[in-house]
């Protein structure tokens, strides 16, 4: 007769916490970025909304010549880094957190977490590159595309 | 309880836009022509209405982020997080009272 076990016996004590997922304080530093990151996104999104959604003609505005009138100047260009980086990082940790909240099998943790850190790698590099690579007058385009400064 | 369900689900659906968002930007850097094409398949009511979505789901997490931080470093943040969480719903419904109009004037028409 197989013998069940007895309900009061004490349990072994694990020999430690079973799911391990960072070092030091590496969490208490995320934690206080999501914090800094979203009250400076706040300012930065709200006015990128703002000069692209509400001014002027609203979204009817935006074409090429638009970008290339805003790229112009640096103060737009590092707006527009800043939020890149800040939105994407702070983007990128949130979703790791909802990812470790439901993903309970560690292989498959790992293959979401791994093909998020790729995609946020490659949209912060393109993003970032796009900012000052940029041209606003590309040679042997049509002029009417182009902002006016372009023939100036 | 909700709202921190509400707040999960904006947050990733915002990742997701930025994503792409980044991408068709990119397309600056291919031509005037590549840009002004992919923007011009956007501009059409359906898409509209999703960048009202968008702004709804921006401006929710936005307000209700900041409650949070209030929550954690203010010292009477508990206290009132309930009370705030009505004002976030308050600045939502004003935000969007202001922004909707004038957002879907542009997207109809009719100056
Ligand atoms: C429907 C609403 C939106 C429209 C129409 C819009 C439009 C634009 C346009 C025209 C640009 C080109 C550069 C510029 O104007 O500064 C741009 C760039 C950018 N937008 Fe938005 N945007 C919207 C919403 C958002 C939101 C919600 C975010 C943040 C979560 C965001 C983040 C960015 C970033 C980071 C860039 C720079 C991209 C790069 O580095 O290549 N945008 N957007
Ligand atoms: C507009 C300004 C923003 C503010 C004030 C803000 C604030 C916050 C705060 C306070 C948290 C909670 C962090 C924690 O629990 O440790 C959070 C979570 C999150 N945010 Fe934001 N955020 C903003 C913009 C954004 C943007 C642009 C994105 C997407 C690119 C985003 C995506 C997320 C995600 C995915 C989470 C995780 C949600 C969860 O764990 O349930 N947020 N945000």
């Amino acid at each position: 007769m197989t013998t069940i076990a007895d309900p009061k016996a004490p349990r072994p004590s694990r020999p430690g916490p079973t799911r391990r997922t960072t070092h030091g304080n590496t969490e208490l530093y995320w934690w206080v970025f999501m914090r800094v990151s979203g009250v400076v996104l706040v300012a930065l999104i709200f006015g990128h909304l703002f000069v692209n959604l509400v001014a002027g003609e609203g979204i009817n505005a935006i074409d090429f010549g638009f970008v290339a009138g805003k790229w112009a100047s640096p103060f737009w260009q590092i707006w527009d880094l800043l939020m890149l980086w800040l939105a994407m990082l702070h983007g990128t940790n949130g979703v790791r957190t909802i990812i470790g909240d439901y993903a309970e099998k560690d292989s498959t943790r790992l293959v979401l977490t791994s093909a998020l850190y790729l995609a946020s790698v490659i949209v912060i590099v393109l993003g970032t590159l796009v900012i000052f690579t940029f041209d606003p007058c590309p040679p042997n385009s049509p002029a009417d595309l182009l902002p006016s400064f372009c023939t100036a | 309880m909700w709202s921190w369900v509400a707040h999960r689900i904006t947050g990733f659906a915002i990742f997701f836009f930025l994503l792409v968002h980044v991408l068709d930007t990119s397309l600056v850097r291919v031509s005037p022509e590549a840009y002004n094409d992919v923007i011009g398949t956007y501009k059409n009511p359906i898409m509209g209405l999703g960048e009202a979505g968008l702004v709804l789901a921006i401006v929710f997490h936005a307000f209700n982020g900041l409650r949070i931080i209030l929550v954690d470093f203010w010292w009477q943040g508990t206290r009132y997080q309930r009370v705030m969480l009505w004002v976030v719903m308050g600045l939502v419904v004003v935000t969007m009272a202001g922004f909707l109009p004038r957002h879907l004037m542009h997207v109809f028409g009719g100056e």
